[in-house]
């Protein structure tokens, strides 16, 4: 074992203890932001650089190595008792390098200087056995200046690992009283942590140090029927998954919501079953934030539309880029999406991607045209021909990203957002003007076709909207959709004050399969005229 | 060793640890600890990819990695910690802070005693052939689909090929030992033709690399993305539909996913009862569906034992359409008076001996399969699932394939599908259900399965 080991070792139980309060500031500029500092190994650095160097020497074009050690904490309760306590951890390095145009990756969990040499090496002979068989070599679109010593943090207030597991397990515990006192038969709780502390070198000569914290509570409360005929779950979509610490956990006060979710459950038991047809939806962004990330994140990821995911999460209708790109028009003039990993608290929030760019927002959908994909270095290239025509710069939008240190990074999304309209509208003023709709409240069952095109969405809560007013909870409600009908049939968008952020942990992509965190924020919004379905069944 | 020799030489000597290592290595972690009981579960694995797409080699990679997760229990008090790092002073570390966390856990009134030593059954599925692979055959393996997409020019291949090597040992105070190595080699072929109207997959899964016959898949592969151009649209609606295994796969695996005994007598399943109980004993699908799980099965070659170290033999779930048996935890079968389960590993439907051919010959008019996607759950209490067809839909007329159709979106649950049961066809083992695992289905013909809506997507 190295000493770099060992001081892991050592420092993970005092880094917990450290930490404390921090400052919430995003450094803006490419350095560090002073007061901040990385929490975690600094002999990363220059076991970092010998990897590179390794890869250069034994002649790699270009060559970036991750080193990560990722701390992670799920706690989960059922009723008054405690199901799992468990952490976890994970350290390891991975080193990516590109020789004549093609590309290698090796990994190992064993950091140690000899074993950095290794795998640089072995990430070499990969990519040379991939040569043999390459048609268009890799090119990487230019980057700004190195940035050699870059530090970022997200802007967590409580570091989870220092509170105590006595105060988390009281406060699922005493979440679950509330629901069983309001009434629920069955609640299962829990709570996610996540702390991240990845060191990135480059060739290019980028150093950076970031800690990445992400925090989820939840819960979910079922109601059963007296004769067992029906059950009906109501999960908690109010709340939602941030790039934050255990400040997230207290500020979502589980507690505080829990008899309203239960006696909501206990509705959906006698609620209305749905009649089929096509309503006016008007979809909350607790809702919404799944059907932007289904329909609009995922059609709008470069390699989709160049096949290069065609063997498992599939390609996208917005194929070929040169027929689509300034050329395809998403929705109405009001319809526009920004792209960003900045949004304070967002679950795609860094620094700098697993490449070393610093992304910038951008946007996908401008006046409801459709304007730029999601890219890497890589990709940026083949829009090169678009970027010229458009005078911008062709460069990466910093959209790389690896769910471990054992992953080769790739397109992953960024937050992914529907920007809020210029009129102050709120929930309450879409219901207001809707004649005979649907209200959704919260994701639910969601699933859509290869090409992003065909999708089905269901939702925690269905409310019957008559003459402006909510008249009824209805039930078994999903929404099939076609995707460009879709969104050219919104016709009204809530204010800035009702834009909120969702967003989720498991977002999948890739061979082998990776997972992404990615926030997605939106007002809420009407569209007209969306075919509903009654998935009601008796077995 | 240099590295080019150590590539070429497949799985990295010492990376997947022995019998014997394993034991030591849980030995040592169990005389560490100070708590009234503990269950080490460790591992090792190797693996390594090429993926490729647009005709070309994409990303390529090799991993290794270890991984160790130690319960400390106090009496009532239990807690787990996890490491990927198998060194002295981490596994220290790793049972101490279990210690921790355990002690300031709450009681908990369902925790079990650890296990008494088990004997287990043997099952052998690592093979050499696997772990031998070197860059070049997986290269070569590649190539089988690159090479004729390349000389073709029509069509487009995008493509996935892992193999490796892992172990995974389970010890406890009480002196249970087990242990359990695999191999692993999975293989998965998307063929487009590059007009964007046809689209074919294919796709093979095995421990043994030499059964997996690369040049079939392939051939395969490209023959549905050939056969599905220009599609034709037909109204969704309630069609008889002949399901290759892989589709199969994806809608009857949800069957054992449903199988908790305790949700059941909760009334929060699909196997709760009216009025109280479950639906054991029951008849539920068709009387030809038979599922079972059995890590001995040649075709499924599983893990014998549950990530509490119960062994796991054959158990049949549904026997002739009966529900036979639900998955009861120990805690839950204690308490309802019954024998635990142990959890799954594997599943297998039995087939029957119909051919595809037999089955198209006798549809007049139906829908063949090749494979589902995006399969999520819309109602929890008939295990109704919605998805959308894949890769290859074609309409059947008098008999016969006709045409290439368009996509449809289902929304069906696997248990009205297997009581709508018309003919089986023998089960395989399948490369690429979404939720993975050692899973050998049949090909069926059903009638009467649910299509909503429709899809353009290719």
């Amino acid at each position: 074992m190295t000493a770099s080991r060992r001081e892991f070792l050592q420092r993970t139980a005092a880094a917990a203890a450290a930490v404390g309060l921090a400052s919430a500031a995003r450094p803006t500029a490419a350095e560090a932001a002073p007061g901040l500092t990385f929490q975690g190994d600094d002999s990363h650095k220059a076991l970092a650089l010998r990897a590179i160097d390794a890869a250069k020497t034994a002649g790699a074009d270009y060559a970036d190595a991750r080193i990560s050690s990722a701390r992670s904490q799920n706690l989960g309760t059922r009723e008054r008792r405690v199901t799992n306590i468990g952490d976890n951890e994970t350290f390891g390095f991975g080193v990516r390098v590109l020789v004549g145009g093609a590309w290698g990756f090796a990994a190992s969990s064993n950091l140690t200087a000899d074993e950095v040499v290794r795998v640089a090496r072995l990430a070499v002979a990969q990519a040379k056995a991939n040569r043999a068989a390459m048609v268009r070599p890799v090119e990487l679109a230019p980057i700004g200046p190195p940035v050699p010593n870059g530090v970022w943090r997200s802007p967590a207030r409580i570091d989870p690992f220092t509170v105590a597991i006595e105060d988390k397990v009281a406060y699922l515990l005493e979440a679950n009283a509330a629901a069983m006192a309001a009434g629920a038969r069955f609640v299962n709780s829990n709570m996610f942590f996540l702390k991240d502390e990845k060191t990135f070198a480059s060739t290019v000569g980028t150093v950076t140090q970031q800690t990445i914290f992400r925090a989820q509570p939840g819960m979910t409360i079922t109601m059963v029927s007296p004769d067992n005929r029906d059950f009906q779950t109501r999960q908690s979509t109010d709340i939602q998954p941030r790039g934050l610490g255990y400040e997230h956990v207290l500020d979502s006060n589980l507690k505080a919501h829990a008899a309203r979710w239960a006696e909501e459950a206990r509705q959906k038991l006698s609620a209305k079953p749905v009649e089929v047809g096509r309503y006016d939806l008007i979809l909350h962004p607790t809702h919404l934030w799944l059907t932007i990330h289904e329909a609009i994140a995922h059609p709008t990821e470069l390699d989709r539309a160049y096949g290069f995911e065609a063997n498992y999460a599939g390609t996208s209708f917005l194929a070929p880029p040169e027929e689509k790109l300034g050329k395809f028009r998403y929705g109405p003039d009001f319809m526009n999406v920004l792209a960003d990993r900045s949004a304070p608290g967002s679950l795609s929030a860094c620094g700098w991607d697993d490449e070393g760019v610093a992304p910038e927002d951008f946007y996908i959908v401008k006046d409801g045209m459709f304007v730029d994909y999601q890219t890497t270095r890589e990709q940026a290239m083949w829009l090169d021909w678009w970027y010229k025509q458009q005078k911008m710069p062709t460069r990466s939008h910093g959209c790389s990203y690896a769910q471990t240190w054992a992953d080769v990074q790739f397109q992953r999304m960024p937050n992914v957002n529907l920007m809020a309209g210029e009129q102050d509208l709120v929930w309450e003023d879409l219901i207001a003007a809707t004649e005979n709709g649907i209200a959704i409240i919260g994701d639910g069952s969601f699933s859509i076709d290869q090409q992003r095109y065909n999708a089905q969405f269901g939702g925690q809560l269905f409310y019957e909207v008559k003459n402006g007013k909510i008249t009824g909870m209805l039930k078994d409600v999903a929404y099939q959709i076609r995707t460009p009908e879709f969104w050219n049939a919104m016709d009204m968008v809530g204010g800035k004050r009702s834009y909120e952020l969702g967003g989720a942990f498991g977002d999948g992509k890739g061979q082998p399969a990776q997972s992404n965190a990615v926030s997605h924020g939106c007002p809420p919004t009407r569209h007209k005229q969306v075919n509903v379905i009654n998935t009601g069944r008796t077995a | 060793m240099t590295p080019l020799k150590s590539l070429a030489q497949g799985v990295p000597a010492g990376a997947i640890l022995t019998r014997d290592q394993a034991q030591a290595i849980a030995e040592r972690v169990v005389k560490m600890s100070k708590a009234d009981a503990i269950n080490v579960t460790l591992g090792t694995n190797y693996n390594t990819n090429v993926r490729f797409a647009d005709n070309q080699m994409s990303t390529a990679g090799s991993v290794v990695d270890a991984g160790v997760a130690v319960q400390s229990s106090f009496g009532p008090k239990h807690a787990v910690v996890t490491t990927n790092d198998l060194s002295e002073a981490s596994l220290r570390r790793c049972v101490e802070q279990s210690e921790v966390l355990a002690r300031l856990a709450p009681d908990d009134p369902e925790a079990m005693p650890e296990l008494d030593p088990q004997q287990y059954a043997r099952v052998d599925a690592y093979f050499d052939s696997t772990a031998a692979v070197d860059a070049a055959t997986r290269a070569q393996a590649a190539l089988t689909a690159l090479a004729p997409a390349r000389k073709a020019g029509d069509i487009k291949t995008a493509g996935f090929l892992i193999a490796g090597a892992g172990c995974n040992a389970i010890a406890n105070q009480k002196g249970l030992f087990a242990y359990h190595r695999s191999t692993s080699v999975n293989y998965t072929l998307t063929v487009r033709t590059t007009d964007g109207t046809g689209s074919g997959w294919a796709g093979a899964d095995h421990p043994d690399w030499r059964q997996i016959d690369f040049e079939k898949v392939s051939a395969r592969a490209i023959d549905k993305a050939r056969r599905s151009m220009k599609p034709v649209a037909i109204e969704p609606g309630r069609y008889t539909v002949i399901f290759e295994p892989q589709a199969v796969g994806d809608l009857a695996q949800l069957v054992a996913f449903y199988a908790d005994a305790r949700q059941a007598d909760e009334g929060r399943s699909p196997f709760s009862k009216q009025g109280g109980g479950n639906k054991v004993g029951e008849k539920i699908v068709d009387s030809r569906v038979t599922m079972y799980s059995d890590p001995s099965d040649p075709q499924l070659l599983a893990q014998p034992f549950d990530g509490e170290g119960m062994p796991i033999a054959r158990q049949v779930w549904v026997e002739n359409g009966e529900l036979k048996q639900l998955q009861y935890s120990r805690f839950w079968a204690k308490k309802q008076g019954k024998a635990p389960t142990g959890g799954t590993t594997s599943l297998k439907m039995t087939g029957g001996s119909a051919t595809m051919e037999e089955m198209i010959r006798s549809t007049e008019r139906g829908i063949l399969v090749t494979r589902l996607w995006y399969l999520r759950e819309v109602d929890p209490r008939t295990i109704l699932y919605t998805g959308l067809t894949r890769d290859g839909t074609f309409l059947i007329e008098q008999g016969r394939i006709s045409r290439a159709i368009s996509n449809l979106r289902f929304n069906e649950s696997p248990l009205f599908m297997l009581n709508n049961l018309e003919m089986l066809g023998p089960s395989e083992r399948l490369a690429g259900t979404e939720a993975g695992g050692s899973v050998a289905m049949p090909a069926i013909k059903v009638r009467d399965f649910n299509f909503t809506s429709l899809s353009e997507a290719v």
